[in-house]
């Protein structure tokens, strides 16, 4: 089976999701090419078990994202075959253009493939999944964390081609994120709280035990909402759909919006005061308690870890 | 300035979604509503028509029930009400219905379109780029806000390092995330006027558009894996266990 990877990249080279995908395309029997977009992280792909070829696409295009432009100039070194992308915003985006353009179907956020093509995904936040199966070519975005990571040790051969397009999204200002804390997307854990928490005066001590195990900060949108968080933190069906390793809910109720953005964490924390409060049915470990008596606590057993 | 919204009818993110024979019962879904990012999608619409007198199109495809997004957007302040009847939307893959939408955009003449960054049911977020490519427009996702008129836009979208505005302009595609204004509440005269707004009927043929023969399937819809009950803890004094369990039988600190 022939496919093709689109690299997801960030500011530090390849997003740990590119190594899942070749995981996912090897299960496939494919050794599939890694395109990288403005030749980002050619080297460190070309590094990943399983690879068959990396191409560097190096265009002006590159500098800021635009996925008409991007996929337009991908698409000039896509021979044919299906297409893998990571199931990010601009993954998204990259993923239904290549699609459209090429007449064949686009399958977002594949938690699991299988030969034939077969396709799983969950649909309604979460609430169903769903096995979908293709005929021919598609394209297909691989959900973060859903696959393991393939091993290190290829050695690709690297190319470079130059494919340019016109841009028409154009960035005007950029505005830096209000704190330094990692994103709830990215981090291997992530601490939410919620409305339980009070009021905003008791928001310093959640990101204190944060601090203390590098982990993102998260929220409800009863707190996002109510206390005027940025919206970037939000875990839920209108916010972010996170799948770290680790998932501490604090204060939380566990309605289905919530539930909807965090359910398939790993391994999944409650603090709540409440025994009957919906998040624990989702919980790994459940911890009936106060967050005022909670939190001291944990900060302490975390820093003698 | 002329601007369609895609407005999808879907289960409100509310009702239980139950499974029966392999497929999503829809026939038990307790409530339908507009999808939540459309409402978003449509207040900006709205806001612009408030402003610059723009005018705003809904159109939705789907079968007969979608009709009652159509009038609802109407009753908050849509122009003009576009309805693909297609019986069963889960049968057609992403090419067929970006394929109609994309034809119905066109035929309605307007050269902006605001959708959702993902509809509720199908969590996809393939609409909105796909249709820029099949009417050969500019997109932005994620649009968290938006000003401007005349077809010429400025939109705020998140970016690695934070979030970042975005000149963009017509034809373009802006597909909406959660923004600071929800969706207008409707008045007793938008309601009773809604009633009779006339609603232009499409389908495949009159759009022109092969709906036969999808290459992608749904060989089957599931209720989510069942999770193993978790373990339970009374009080703070627990917690040094929990977390030595993290440690020791989770292996995740
Ligand atoms: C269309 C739509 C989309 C939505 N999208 C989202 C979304 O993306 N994300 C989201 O989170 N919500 C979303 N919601 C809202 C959701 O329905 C809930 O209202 C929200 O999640 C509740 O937030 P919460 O759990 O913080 O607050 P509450 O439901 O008020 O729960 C607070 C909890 O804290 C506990 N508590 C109280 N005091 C203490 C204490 N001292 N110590 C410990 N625990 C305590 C209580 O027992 C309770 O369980 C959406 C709703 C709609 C209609
Ligand atoms: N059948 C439909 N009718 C109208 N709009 C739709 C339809 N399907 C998708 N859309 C629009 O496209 C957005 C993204 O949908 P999706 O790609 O399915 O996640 C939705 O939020 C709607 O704005």
């Amino acid at each position: 089976m022939e496919i093709t990877i689109i690299a997801e990249t960030n500011d530090n080279g390849l997003h740990p999701v590119t190594s899942q995908m070749v995981a996912a395309a090897t299960s496939l029997g494919a050794s599939p090419t890694i395109l990288c977009p403005g030749g980002v992280g050619t080297d460190s792909a070309a590094s990943i078990e399983g690879v068959g070829a990396v191409i560097g696409v190096e265009g002006d295009c590159f500098a800021s994202f635009d996925g008409g432009a991007w996929s337009s100039a991908l698409n000039s070194a896509i021979s044919g075959g299906t297409v893998f992308t990571a199931a990010t915003a601009n993954g998204r985006e990259v993923a239904s253009r290549v699609a459209a353009s090429r007449g064949i179907p686009v399958i977002q956020d594949a938690t699991g493939v299988s030969a034939g093509l077969t396709i799983s995904r969950p649909i309604y936040s979460g609430k169903a999944m769903e096995e979908v199966n293709v005929s021919g070519d598609c394209v297909v975005s691989i959900r973060p964390n859903a696959f393991s990571p393939s091993g290190t040790g290829g050695t690709a051969s690297v190319s470079t081609v130059n494919h340019s397009s016109d841009v028409s999204v154009t960035v005007m200002e950029a505005i830096a994120k209000a704190s330094e804390r990692l994103d709830v997307s990215d981090a291997d854990i992530v601490i939410s709280g919620g409305r339980g928490m009070g009021n905003i005066d008791n928001w310093a001590q959640l990101e204190a035990v944060a601090d203390q195990i590098g982990a993102a900060v998260g929220a409800s949108r009863a707190v996002v909402d109510e206390w005027g968080l940025s919206h970037s933190i939000q875990v839920g069906q209108t916010g972010k759909v996170v799948t770290p390793t680790l998932y501490i809910a604090v204060g939380i109720s566990g309605a289905i919006q919530h539930l909807a953005g965090m359910r398939s964490s790993k391994y999944i924390v409650a603090i709540n005061k409440d025994a009957d409060a919906p998040i624990f049915g989702v919980a790994d470990y459940g911890i009936v308690a106060n967050w005022e008596d909670a939190l001291p606590v944990l900060k302490d057993a975390l820093s003698s870890l | 300035m002329d601007i369609a919204v895609l407005i999808k009818y879907v289960p409100d993110t509310t009702a239980k979604i139950s499974i029966s024979g392999g497929r999503v019962d829809e026939s038990n879904v307790s409530k339908w509503s507009i999808s939540p990012f459309d409402e978003y999608a449509l207040e900006a619409a709205l806001s612009m028509k408030d402003t610059s007198g723009a005018k705003v199109t809904a159109i939705t495809c789907g079968p007969a029930r979608s009709e009652k997004g159509l009038r609802d957007a109407a009753a908050v302040g849509a122009d003009a009400l576009v309805h693909i009847v297609i019986d069963d939307l889960m049968s057609l893959d992403s090419t067929k219905i970006q394929g109609l939408l994309a034809a119905a955009v066109k035929q309605t003449g307007a050269e902006v379109v605001f959708c959702g960054k993902q509809a509720a049911d199908t969590n996809s977020g393939s609409t909105g780029p796909g249709v820029a490519e099949l009417i050969g427009a500019a997109c932005v996702t994620n649009a968290s806000e938006i000003s401007g008129e005349g077809g010429v836009f400025s939109v705020l979208r998140p970016a690695s390092n934070g979030s970042e505005r975005v000149g963009v302009s017509a034809p373009c595609v802006v597909a909406f995330d959660k923004t600071t204004s929800e969706l207008r509440r409707p008045n007793v005269k938008g309601i009773m006027m809604a009633k009779k707004k006339p609603i232009e009927s499409m389908d495949s043929d009159s759009l022109g558009v092969d709906v036969s023969g999808s290459s992608a399937t749904i060989n089957s819809q599931s209720p989510p894996d069942e999770k193993a009950p978790g373990q339970m803890f009374e009080g703070a004094d627990s917690i040094s266990e929990v977390v030595q369990k993290l440690r020791n039988e989770a292996k995740v600190l």
